[in-house]
């Protein structure tokens, strides 16, 4: 990867269509280094999510068209809530593959042209419309059937096992869970104060997240990311052109994608496929993944550190931008990527090794520092405009291991010192697709 | 006579608004950009078929559930929400009944929801799981109070008197306590 550009996130960007979006982010991406224009692009991809949102089929050909890249070879990407993180990985590909030497990956989504309710109801469709759909249309509904299966799992049968009534037991797992998961969403919300690109950057207590209006119980609204307008773009380019254009590029080592059943209800009860710093006797009693974790998530991590030749994710990677949809999504997926062993999520968040060290979160993070989680802020903070968003987490991680976050924020508070690797997760669909690219420092 | 100017608005949250009374509005945004807006609407009928999970649906007309079943001899997985062929081995499945009753695996209250249900919130969805199936049903739950819920509750089936042929034809209530047993009634007998 040799630059990128995104835009501000926002509620609402009725000035710009998607292709002047893109085009912003395209343009700034231009701006950050030497020697780069259309001619020396040898062709793109370009993701969105849903032609339901701007009522435009075939979208990504008028933003290849307003680019002025007519008639170098592109395509759309989609691929539910991972489209910008499929995107960063067909461009690689089309990279890797030899096929071409400088490839744009841009992607944008404009999700303010309907109602916030239209708008949850066409992402539910990204459920099977036979059986879940028409129960209530509703993704925030699917993910709290997930997290009350993850505090039972974990929170329940751990820190509750020794009260005996089951509902009391329970309703003391969930109290406890929400706390934890608040914690997470003060984190992001925080972190986000010093990225000028985040939709929602604020100061939050525990109470104020676990007050806020409830959506689907137990996930209240600053627990949830929102809708956004947003775009974002990154050029991939061979190692051996990569000079051209920078002295500062930096290296995609690692690609994993995995994927699993479209509908919660069929997801198996199995064995958990081990990351290299597991073992068989950590999950003895574990039926995997079930509805509490992402089998997605953990194949995609495992493909990426296979191809990254990492072996222990915590020590080895410097920071990590996940995809939270859901605070309880980040927690699940510090399992899913072995940060943490399956059942310790809530412990880690407690323990502050997902904080950046030097904030004052309000609560103690004796930890914190050991591995930054979604320093940017996070797609609860950021905003979630899905097909810029895993492209969005792309190039935060870009800047992280350039150390230009200072430049391009204007602040360099975020900036984690000396970062040398990092992961980026992009998650669709109630797990059923997730992709894992790892970014180094190529110079 | 002129058309009436377009309103001019300062606030994104006005425009759609002054859409449902007009149909335009002209959006002015912090550095003066004027963006004009129109109302689109859009609706649609699908034919939707329900294909090879007819036999599902029209089992709940009458008020059967029914899951399927891997022919494989060596698989024999057993499906709550059914599916055609077998997502362990890939064979064929066939048709069964389910138990009408089953215990929560999961469950959460929507106080929210897509567009067209948000006339129904606050709503229960319940993830069901039953004795000798190896897969889940989601289904809305429905004469029960939040404190009650846990995981591990026993639900039992009802059914849409009146089908509407959606999987809305059936939902889960609590499953009534078994009565202590008493002594037996005197004068009766079956």
């Amino acid at each position: 990867m040799v630059t990128g550009g995104v835009t501000k996130f926002a509620k609402a960007h009725p000035a710009m269509d998607f292709r002047l979006m893109v085009r912003r982010a395209y343009d700034y991406a231009v701006k950050d280094v030497e020697n780069l224009s259309v001619d020396r692009i040898d062709g793109s991809r370009i993701s969105y999510f849903s032609d339901h949102f701007s009522r435009q089929l075939k979208a990504a050909s008028m933003v290849q068209d307003y680019l002025g890249l007519n008639p170098k070879g592109s395509v759309r990407i989609e691929w539910g809530g991972a489209t910008g993180g499929e995107c960063f990985q067909a461009a690689f590909e089309a990279v890797a593959s030899g096929r071409m030497d400088v490839c744009l990956a841009a992607g944008y989504e404009t999700m303010s042209r309907v109602a916030t309710w239209k708008g949850n109801e066409f992402i539910a469709l990204a459920s099977d419309t036979n059986f879940d759909f028409p129960l209530g249309g509703f993704y925030t509904g699917y993910y709290a059937l997930m997290v009350q299966r993850h505090i039972y799992e974990y929170l329940r049968k751990t820190r509750f096992a020794h009260i005996p009534d089951e509902r009391e037991a329970q309703r003391l797992a969930t109290v406890e869970g929400s706390r934890i998961m608040s914690l997470v969403s003060v984190k992001n919300h925080l972190n986000a104060l010093h990225n000028p690109y985040a939709q929602y950057p604020k100061r939050l207590t525990v109470a104020d997240v676990l007050n806020s209006e409830m959506i689907s119980y137990p996930l209240t609204r600053e627990q949830i990311c929102t809708m956004s307008d947003g775009a974002a773009v990154a050029v991939l380019c061979s190692a051996e052109r990569a000079k051209e254009f920078t002295d500062r590029p930096i290296e995609v080592t690692g690609v994993g994608t995995g994927t699993d059943t479209m509908r919660l209800a069929d997801r198996p009860f199995g064995k958990v496929p081990l990351a290299p710093n597991e073992r068989a006797e950590d999950y003895t009693k574990l039926e995997y993944p079930g509805v509490h974790s992402f089998r997605a998530g953990r194949a995609a991590g495992l493909e990426a550190y296979r191809m990254a030749g990492i072996t222990d994710p915590k020590r080895e990677l410097d920071f990590v931008e996940l995809h939270d949809a859901y605070a309880s999504s980040e927690i699940q997926t510090y399992e899913d990527l072995a940060l943490c062993r399956y059942g310790e999520g809530y412990g880690f968040v407690e323990s502050g090794a997902p904080f950046l060290k030097g904030f004052d979160y309000g609560f103690p993070v004796p930890k914190a520092g050991e591995i930054p989680v979604n320093p940017s802020g996070g797609l609860i903070a950021c905003g979630h405009p899905v097909g810029a968003t895993g492209l969005m987490q792309g190039v935060f991680a870009f800047w992280q291991l350039q150390g230009t976050i200072g430049k391009h924020f204007g602040d360099a508070t975020l900036q984690i010192p000396n970062a040398k690797r990092g992961a980026i997760h992009s998650h669709a669909g109630t797990g059923s697709a997730v992709t894992v690219s790892i970014l180094e420092r190529g110079y | 006579m002129p058309a009436k100017a377009p309103k001019t608005l300062s606030k994104f949250r006005d425009v759609q608004v002054e859409l449902d009374k007009s149909g335009v509005a002209l959006f002015r945004d912090a550095q003066g950009v004027e963006s004009l807006i129109v109302r689109s609407p859009y609706a649609i009928q699908y034919i939707h078929s329900y294909a090879e999970d007819t036999p599902f649906f029209l089992g709940l007309a009458e008020g059967r559930l029914r899951g399927s079943r891997c022919t494989n001899s060596r698989c024999g997985f057993v499906y709550a929400t059914p599916r055609s062929h077998c997502m362990a081995c890939t064979a064929p499945t066939e048709w069964l009944d389910l138990p009408t009753t089953g215990r929560l695996h999961s469950w959460t209250t929507c106080y929210f929801g897509s567009e067209a249900f948000l006339k129904e919130t606050p709503y229960n969805l319940a993830l069901v799981e039953f004795d000798g199936v190896g897969s889940l049903l989601l289904a809305r739950l429905k004469e029960a109070k939040q404190s009650d819920l846990y995981i591990g509750l026993p639900v039992e089936a009802r059914f849409e008197p009146t089908p509407k042929y959606s999987i809305t034809d059936v939902w889960f209530v609590p499953k009534a306590a078994p009565k202590a047993p008493g002594p037996k009634p005197a004068g009766r007998s079956r």
